[in-house]
């Protein structure tokens, strides 16, 4: 039961870091320019796409994954540059709107190009298999996931917090109108936080794309789980972003593997196998709803 | 702002638009295309649903992102009830309507203590709570949907008809209109407006902000109810997709294009949008590029929709 | 007198031949709603049923009977309401003569009521959902390819004989998994150590396979078709599952595409089909080197039954002589079924689903050094479906 319990604990950890990369770079844009992006699940979706297309020319995962970090990333500035900075004097209808229309476009030029059906990706030979930790066997894989996004996470914790760039960011953050007047150039600093979160989008959707499937519409139900995120954690927050996809991954993964057998202590079977999965998975919402009632600014809020 | 009743050509214009809808099944019938009277009874419905979130976002101004929500209960409130043996229309369909609205109490109340983007978020989240409950749920059909045998009996007439359909689903559309126009003009109608404009003054002026908005957004959430229950009849199926998160984006998108805030604005919207889905799905099925581009084109260069546009977008003070 | 009944006479006649022309007049063209997944993750499935149906067209150069058909393909999405509009589309305003195509039997059971109210016929080119074997059967539905716990049972059978003792399922939570379980529970009476069902189209199976580690099993079956039964698969070596747990699979999550997709952690898996790229008849021989040379791959179940749905279409236009409009002629030349099948023999029940032969196959590696499925043995032999007594037919 232990190793049960911690086995699927890890899933719980290796799902909120990969959220984690996807909510860094949306609530920093959040929290900078108070801009929604809808379209951060198609910079996922087309980071996934890319690192398919580079491994197949290259042959090498890693050289997949750099060129497709490095291809989001000048993307993503792209549209910010062309697209995005035009509405960020605009209200949030227009930039849901604005962006959902992205979401239409990416989905449509991704199929143009690669098909509707869905694109194989591979896990690299050598972590194909499991690995032995502790008692039991656990999908080396996975381990690389964790592995990359606790790494990841840490770096750009540092970088946020301890660096003088990772200032700006907070302070822009904070305060954008008073960080103008400090002289520091908020719109270069946006563009290259839009190209950092971008290549983020990639390195996750690269490292779940072997694990998942490399489709069309992919972006769309993580990047809900995204923004309830940093809604928990608080939109501008690094810190809330982490505590917020560490939070979601565990409720999630614990909620649909106890859950069901939780009620069947005290429920009659067939009552507990209808309403367990239906409880779990809306469990994340339900978190959020409550946090949000109970802090309307989420946990961590970068503006107080 | 009135449609029906500020000025004359207007008033001609409703009057010539309504002459053509009521002939429509005729016309249709004489070029033996009957197939498009239950597509023009479904545009007319997800025109009613888009009206009814442009009463929210437009009127209210509340940024709703779970429209979804109201609009999927009606439908599976009528199939549910269809399953126990109520058919009747007039049990059914005000219970969807009745649900719909407690439903958006509920989540009302809780959400409008938040503001902008949170308050976009937590109505997210509370239509992706529904719509997990219902996917989840395998006594109402889980990921299928629920199906519904036959339309509800509706009195004298035959819904199983389309063209009866179509007229039922036409008048009460157009009953619908006329009275948002109504409100539109009436004190509460005034006063939800200066609202949207600017709430702090208006609390500072002692009106009860919170409960002008509720029951806004109530009154949004049983018309999608009603849209809801009238969908299920149509396509004789309440689908977990009508729940989903890109239903309520598209609801957005169609009073976008339409028009916010302008009480044809659903209608020009939904008719639009769909037609246009229809004509270019035939085209090439890379269709989707093309909405995008024009809705970004809408959003860029015009703000007020097409209502805003020809000129029947909302008066600007 | 005499002229007058003449002429009298003569007019009766030609009132009942035009009557009778009427009523019964050849069709000109026939036309084919093919309505199927072709996009998503199900999409392998459609496409291959598609690719199946598109070579049997071209095999009969375009005609259905000797007719010019016209077929109109259509992507469902994978969902119930795409599909029921397509539907309306095809029943209303292109009037089409039959409809096939569809995958998911949740769609089927969705878009099934309209096109029997609309005395269309449909062939079933996979989805066979309990529900259309039995109560709710219809004249108008016929089911080329199998009852949905048909290739389960089979399984069911095989796992039994084999001594198995606890045996977990996994099935995404639809009709067809539903199906699945209770057919492999038909011929499988040892210890299930859980039913689990996951959502339909989902790709992380880690909460699943942590569960099956738990439970220790000695098998597991599992029926998760397409792009699910890739990642399934996948997922359950690489969590190092497939050393001490033997896979068993319905021929849906073992064929062709997901070899393709999967490989090497294929090989040694159990499954069973109606239908084998390798079973030996002229039919087959020559629709297995025609897809080859045509689509650059091996065929699977899916495009086998694609095949066989345009051949029956085929005999039955043929067999009225494209008086297509005799609702019961066509129903009777569609009984008959008077084709030769790419799987051999087989023939309708009375619940126009068929009776017919379920083989076990194992993936292995082919002469030519291809991973691929290898047919081992016959496992049932004219096996009928077992909702057929519940299926009481006008």
């Amino acid at each position: 039961m232990t190793q049960l319990i911690l086995e699927q604990a890890l899933n719980g950890l290796q799902f909120g870091l990969m959220l984690f990369l996807l909510a860094a770079g949306l609530t920093l844009v959040f929290g900078i320019m108070d801009m929604i992006n809808l379209a951060h699940g198609s910079l996922y979706m087309a980071g996934a796409y890319l690192t398919a297309a580079a491994t197949q020319a290259s042959g090498s995962f890693m050289v997949g994954i750099a060129t497709a970090m490095l291809a989001t990333a000048v993307l993503g500035a792209l549209v910010e540059v062309t697209l995005l900075r035009r509405l960020y004097a605009r209200n949030h209808l227009a930039q849901v709107l604005a962006t959902f229309a992205l979401i239409l476009i990416a989905n449509e030029v991704v199929r143009m190009i690669w098909g509707a059906q869905p694109v194989l990706l591979n896990t690299p030979e050598e972590l194909a298999g499991p690995v032995r930790i502790g008692g039991f066997l656990y999908p080396a894989y996975r381990l690389l996931i964790i592995a990359v996004g606790a790494l990841v996470a840490g770096l750009l914790y540092l970088l946020v917090s301890r660096t003088r760039v990772g200032m700006w960011v907070r302070a822009g953050a904070s305060n954008r109108e008073m960080t103008e007047a400090l002289g520091i150039n908020v719109r270069l600093l946006f563009t290259a936080v839009f190209a950092a979160g971008a290549a983020l989008c990639a390195l996750a959707g690269a490292m779940l794309g072997p694990l998942l499937a490399v489709q069309v519409g992919m972006g769309e139900s993580i990047l809900i789980l995204a923004f309830v995120v940093i809604v928990i954690g608080g939109i501008g927050s690094i810190r809330g972003a982490l505590v917020g996809s560490l939070l979601v991954g565990l409720v999630d993964t614990l909620g649909r593997a106890a859950l069901p057998s939780l009620l069947r202590t005290f429920l009659s079977s067939e009552i507990a196998s209808n309403l367990g999965p239906a409880l779990a998975s809306v469990l994340i919402y339900v978190l959020m709803a409550s946090i949000l009632v109970w802090r309307p600014e989420g946990l961590f809020p970068a503006r107080s | 702002m009135g449609f029906y009743t500020t000025s004359t050509p207007r008033r001609i214009a409703a009057i010539a638009l309504l002459a053509v809808l009521v002939g429509l099944p005729w016309m249709l019938q004489a070029i033996d295309q009957s197939f498009y009277v239950s597509l023009a009874s479904r545009m007319l419905i997800f025109a009613l649903a888009a009206t009814s979130l442009n009463l929210v976002i437009g009127f209210g101004g509340m940024v709703s992102f779970g429209h979804a929500a109201y609009f999927g209960i009606g439908a599976y409130c009528v199939a549910i009830l269809a399953e126990g043996g109520i058919v009747s229309a007039a049990y059914a369909w005000p219970v969807a309507i009745a649900v719909a609205a407690l439903l958006a109490l509920f989540i009302g109340i809780l959400s409008l203590r938040t503001r902008g983007v949170y308050f976009i978020m937590i109505t997210l989240a509370f239509a992706q709570m529904v719509f997990y409950l219902v996917v989840s749920l395998k006594t109402w059909g889980g990921d299928d949907g629920l199906s519904l045998g036959h339309r509800s009996s509706f009195g004298a007439f035959d819904l199983k008809d389309d063209t009866t359909f179509y007229f039922v689903v036409l008048a009460l559309l157009a009953f619908v209109l006329m009275a948002l126009d109504r409100v539109a003009h009436s004190r509460f109608g005034r006063v939800i407006q200066s609202i949207r404009e600017n709430e702090t003054r208006m609390e500072a002026l002692g009106y009860p902000v919170f409960s002008y908005k509720l029951v806004c957004f109530v009154i949004g959430g049983a018309l999608a109810g009603l849209a809801g229950a009238l969908l299920v009849n149509q396509t004789g199926l309440a689908s977990p997709n009508l729940l989903h998160w890109m239903q309520s984006g598209t609801l957005m998108v169609m009073i976008v294009i339409g028009g916010v805030g302008s009480v044809m604005g659903g209608v020009v919207g939904a008719v639009l949008l769909m037609s246009c889905e229809e004509a270019f799905v035939e085209i090439s099925p890379h269709w989707q590029i093309g909405l995008g581009l024009v809705l970004l084109a809408v959003v860029l260069w015009a703000p007020l929709g097409i209502a805003g546009l020809v000129g029947w977008g909302r008066e600007r003070e | 007198m005499r002229p007058a009944r003449h002429l009298i006479a003569a007019a009766a006649l030609l009132v009942l031949a035009t009557s009778a022309y009427c009523a019964e007049v050849a069709k000109t063209t026939v036309k084919v709603g093919f309505l199927s997944t072709l996009s998503g993750p199900g999409a392998g499935l459609g496409i291959d049923i598609r690719d199946g149906f598109n070579l049997a067209m071209k095999t009969l150069n375009g005609k259905l009977g000797g007719l010019p058909a016209e077929v109109i393909i259509a992507d469902d999405q994978q969902k119930p309401e795409v599909a029921q509009q397509v539907t309306e589309k095809f029943l209303k305003k292109d009037k089409v003569d039959f409809m096939t195509g569809i995958v998911f039997s949740n769609l089927m059971l969705a878009v099934g009521p309209a096109v029997f109210a609309n005395q269309t016929y449909y062939i079933s080119a996979n989805a066979g959902p309990s529900q259309y074997a039995g109560a709710e059967c219809s004249t108008f539905y016929f089911n080329v390819a199998s009852q949905n716990d048909g290739l389960h049972e089979a399984v069911g059978k095989y796992v039994q004989d084999k001594g198995f003792k606890n045996v977990v399922l996994v099935a995404p939570n639809y009709p067809g998994g539903t199906d699945a379980m209770s057919g492999f529970k038909r011929f499988y009476k040892g210890k299930i150590g859980e039913e689990i069902y996951t959502k339909l189209g989902q790709l992380d199976y880690a909460a699943e396979l942590a569960q099956i580690r738990s439970l220790k099993p000695d098998a597991v079956f599992f029926f998760l078709p397409g792009g699910m039964g890739i990642n399934f698969v996948k997922q359950f070596v690489a969590a190092g599952l497939s050393a001490d747990t033997q896979l068993f699979a319905p021929g849906f999550a073992a064929d062709e595409d997901i070899i393709k997709a999967v490989g090497a952690p294929m090989l040694g898996m159990f499954n069973s089909s109606n239908w084998a790229h390798d079973l030996d008849n002229a039919e087959n021989k020559r629709f297995v080197a025609d897809f080859q040379k045509d689509y650059g791959r091996l065929p699977s179940l899916y495009a086998s039954l694609g095949y066989d749905a345009a051949m029956l279409m085929n005999a039955a236009v043929r067999d009225v002589k494209g008086k297509l409009d005799d609702k019961t002629a066509v129903r009777r030349a569609l009984e008959a079924k008077r084709f030769k099948s790419v799987r051999g023999e087989f023939t309708f029940n009375t619940n126009h689903n068929p009776i017919q032969n379920y083989y076990l196959r194992v993936i292995g590696k082919d002469a030519q050094g291809r991973i691929t499925n290898k047919t081992m043995g016959t496992i049932f032999t004219n096996h009928p479906d077992a909702y057929v007594a519940q299926c009481k037919m006008q």
